[in-house]
């Protein structure tokens, strides 16, 4: 298979390089060594879009976070992915803490982030009824939000998919040659060429860049631990609250979700094995314990589930992307930690010029950036409801009950662009299994479904790809 | 839209029995909806036995159980809507409804009965450590896999929770071929029934570990370990007798929840210990015209007592669509120590009939008194041998003490060691 480009690694930055790239004539690859997109950082963070007052400015993680931060509304709609700007809080609780919010203010104001305000106790009290009574100030900035990152990264590669881009899952790259033209980008059973190659494969950034004798790059897997709890409990906060920052990040906020559900965490330990995303049962203790610091009221009656993701740390704590010392055809996307979420619209541009500047491709003049919305029966009145079952029958059958998800739902995740292969596929893409019951009931309808579609066994489908199977053989 | 005199929410053992009972009494249109493609609800992958001893006298497999009364709603010409979906029931008694065939259904009823059932809590409600490897499921989960899809799930099996589901999979997966290492629970009683503790761990010589936890899940796609520890008192786990179980499969029957999300939308009163709403003795919640009976009133050991309980709930409804409900006067019941809970949480003192109030210890107790007063005046004493938080325990307030209460008077049950 011959590419201009192939774009290593479907994470959020990996998916909107590609999709930049589509707009223009390139054949684009997008190799994924799992079964399904987002599935390394981009599926267990935060979720925020920050405002960027964080990084220093002048850094390539300022510069770019100001920017995909203004880009998020826009691109958010055209590809039919959740935003909700509802700002953030940077709470202060000591002299000393106050003195920080000056010193971000000032550092966010540089780095070009608009609406930066200080807000007193009163008013905090006001906007933000559940939060710590000894909250002595804040920082509010309008233009932070959330988004779901895994719907996001999903939308944009489903864009750039539409968009003639190649998604190839299961594809883990085990070596790359160079013959002076080109590149083999080579997988245990697989092989691709490409005359560019963008390494976004963020922890193992520095395993990619290796295996073209770039040993530049050293990634530190840092690891966040988050709990999740029920939507009844949503509304707690109306704002992403922080705490004030510390060497090892932005700290434990608690903030709601897209989806209305409330998300505490994360915490952040750096750890050797780049795949163990294990949670603990201190580090979650602890991650409430510092969460009340911020909203006594949480308990963890509510909690419906953990997880934990992997921050792609590097020394330099800054984003990495240039190309490669070693070869310039290959550009290292490496570092993208926080802020690389609310950075991804900027940083897929930031690449996409790069490789046009150097190859000069013209515009795709058919590239279409909408991704069309898909159907959230659970979102629609009555009347719509009525229409859609009237059009369509699958959707007049309930799957999930917790969240209120359709045959037909799950029958587009599946057949989408770049659609879903397994359980969990269906679950980012629908919601189907993440609601209270966490799939008792709908899981094995969801694989039946699967099963039916891909046109294979029960037992064939996994939960997440590889050895995850949910059944085995057939009982006697 | 539609119209109904009756409508009720779930065709399981709960809705059936109170629609069949309300048939019974005088009710001609009546309209069952159910999620699932048949009636019968979980009865229907329940094929051990055991189901029907106290009801019908005879040992009943679940479907069997189920059949008896699938038979009478089709006997009686009982209306039902498969594969359909209640999302709304509001305030003025209208059910919006899905499915295929019919599309988004609007039916205006007289009465309304929630008998939607209950779910098992899943393994972010515990909290536990480790990876997120596929392997791990609620024991109803499995229980579908293994005897209605006729799959195995895993193969070297560690239970946790000894609930009834979780007892009766570990017989089950042992049946088909699976090793079960152990059963533990976190509790230093299981909540299961003693009867599934013989038949089904002790037959089979698999351990019951209480006072025992998981707090570690291993292996990266599926499940290859657990670690497991002794608690103390407070349930927390002790340091030092942790130890890890190789294992594909970790099974959770760590309790069931009222599936009540139909009724908190209706903004119906629930009972916080329950999770269930709050009924009288006819089990009509606080808002009139709406019943609710079986395990999404409260979680029933026994599928017997949920058929009794729900054609309660089926002749309230009738009751209340005929107009004999009447101007009722309400005392209200409460649980104290022990006792966690009682249902129905109030009783009309103007009613006809004896009331039997259920109720639910926390602790295990041998030879125990039960007590039940009325405004602090001891009414009934009783003795059991054996009172287990697994087993639901019955008084019953005869009519003629009843005729003697005062409206806003409090029947209170103790029990004494």
């Amino acid at each position: 298979m011959n590419f201009d480009v192939a774009v290593i690694g479907a994470g959020v930055s990996g998916a909107f390089i590609a999709r930049e790239l589509s707009r223009y004539k390139l054949r684009i690859a997008l190799l994924e060594k799992c079964n399904d997109l987002a599935m390394g950082t981009s599926k267990a963070n935060s979720g925020i879009v920050h405002s960027g007052f964080d990084a220093i400015p002048g850094t390539l993680k300022a510069k770019l976070n100001v920017i995909g931060t203004a880009m998020m509304p826009e691109v958010t709609k055209q590809l039919n992915a959740p935003f909700k700007p509802i700002g953030s809080l940077l709470v202060a609780y000591s002299d000393e803490e106050l003195a920080t919010l000056e010193v971000l203010r000032e550092r966010g104001e540089k780095n070009g982030v608009p609406g930066l305000e200080i807000y007193d106790k009163e008013k905090l009290r006001e906007v933000e009824p559940a939060l710590n009574e000894e909250a002595k100030a804040a920082l509010w900035a309008p233009t932070a939000g959330i988004v779901c990152p895994y719907e996001l990264t999903i939308a944009a590669a489903e864009n750039a998919v539409s968009n003639g881009v190649e998604f190839i899952r299961n594809f883990k790259v085990e070596a790359i040659d160079f013959d002076g033209g080109e590149f083999t980008v080579r997988s245990a059973d697989k092989a691709v060429k490409a005359k560019y190659v963008v390494n976004a494969a963020g922890v193992f950034c520095d395993e990619i860049a290796a295996m073209i004798g770039d040993n530049s790059i050293h990634t530190i897997a840092r690891k966040g631990e988050y709990m999740l709890c029920d939507k009844s409990v949503g509304s707690l906060v109306n704002h992403v609250i922080f705490q004030c920052p510390n060497p090892m990040g932005k700290g434990v906020l608690v903030t709601q979700t897209v989806d209305g559900n409330l998300l505490i965490g994360p915490s952040a330990i750096d750890i050797e094995d780049k795949e163990n995303t294990d949670t603990t049962s201190s580090t979650l203790t602890s991650i409430l314990e510092t969460a009340k610091k911020s909203v006594p009221s949480l308990t963890t009656r509510e909690v419906i589930t953990s997880f934990a993701g992997l921050r792609a740390h590097l020394e330099s704590d800054d984003f990495l992307i240039e190309k490669s010392k070693v070869n310039d055809k290959f550009i290292n996307v490496a570092g993208i930690e926080s802020p690389g979420l609310s950075s991804a619209p900027a940083v897929g541009q930031y690449v996409a010029d790069m490789i046009v500047s150097d190859c000069g491709a013209e515009e795709n003049s058919d590239f279409n950036p909408e991704r069309e919305a898909p159907v959230r029966f659970r979102h629609l009145s009555n009347d719509e409801r009525k229409a859609l079952v009237e059009k369509n029958p699958a959707y007049g059958r309930i799957i999930c009950r917790c969240e209120t998800i359709t045959e037909g739902e799950i029958l587009d995740a599946i057949r989408a662009p770049a659609g879903a292969r397994d359980v969990d596929g269906v679950k980012r893409r629908t919601r189907a299994g993440m609601g209270r019951c966490q799939g008792g009931f709908c899981g094995s309808k969801v694989v039946e479904l699967l099963a039916k579609e891909l046109g294979v066994e029960l037992n064939e489908i996994t939960k997440f790809g590889g050895d995850s199977k949910i059944i085995y053989e057939r009982t006697k | 839209m539609l119209n109904y005199d009756l409508v009720v929410v779930g065709g399981g053992p709960a809705g059936m029995a109170a629609a069949i009972k309300a048939r019974e009494c005088g009710i001609d249109s009546i309209l069952i909806l159910e999620r699932a493609e048949a009636l019968g609800g979980i009865l229907e992958q329940c094929i051990h036995t055991g189901f029907g001893l106290q009801y019908f006298g005879e040992q009943l497999s679940g479907p069997e159980y189920a059949d008896r009364f699938i038979e009478l709603v089709n006997e009686k010409k009982i209306e039902y809507k498969l594969d359909t979906m209640v999302l709304d029931v509001t305030e003025d008694k209208t059910v919006y409804a899905v499915n295929k065939k019919d599309g988004l259904l609007e039916i205006k009823a007289k009465a309304v009965i929630l008998a939607m059932g209950c779910r098992e809590r899943p393994r972010g409600a515990l909290n536990i450590a480790g990876t997120r490897a596929s392997g791990i499921m609620t024991a109803g989960t499995a229980q579908k896999y293994v005897n209605i899809d006729g799959y195995m799930p895993g193969k070297k099996v560690v239970i946790l929770g000894s609930g009834d589901i979780g007892l009766i999979m570990a017989r089950r997966m042992t049946l088909e071929g699976a090793k079960v290492e152990c059963v533990c629970e976190l509790m230093p009683y299981s909540s299961g029934l003693t009867r599934n503790i013989v038949q089904c761990l002790n037959d089979f010589d698999i351990p019951l570990y209480l006072s025992t936890t998981v707090i570690d899940i291993q292996g990266k796609d599926r499940v290859t370990g657990v670690t497991i520890a002794g608690v103390d008192e407070n349930r927390c786990p002790i340091p030092g007798t942790e130890r890890t179980i190789e294992c594909d499969t970790l099974l959770l029957s760590v309790g069931l929840i009222p599936e009540n999300e139909l009724t908190k939308n209706a903004g119906i009163g629930l009972d916080r210990v329950t999770n269930g709403a709050i009924v009288d003795e006819y089990r009509e919640t606080d808002h009139e015209g709406i019943f609710a009976c079986g395990n999404v009133l409260h979680v029933h050991d026994l599928v017997d007592f949920v058929t009794q309980e729900s054609q309660i709930a089926g002749e309230g409804a009738a009751r209340y669509i005929l107009g004999k409900k009447g101007s009722p006067e309400y005392i209200t019941t409460k649980g104290v120590g022990a006792v966690r809970y009682i249902v129905p949480q109030k009783v009309n003192i103007k009613n006809e009939g004896d009331v039997n109030l259920f109720f639910r210890v926390g602790s295990t107790f041998k030879n125990a008194t039960v007590k039940v007063t009325y405004n602090g005046e001891t009414l009934i004493t009783r003795k059991r041998p054996r009172l287990a938080p697994g087993e639901m325990e019955n008084v019953t307030i005869k009519n003629e003490m009843l005729k003697g209460f005062a409206g806003g008077g409090v029947i209170e049950i103790t029990v004494e060691a």
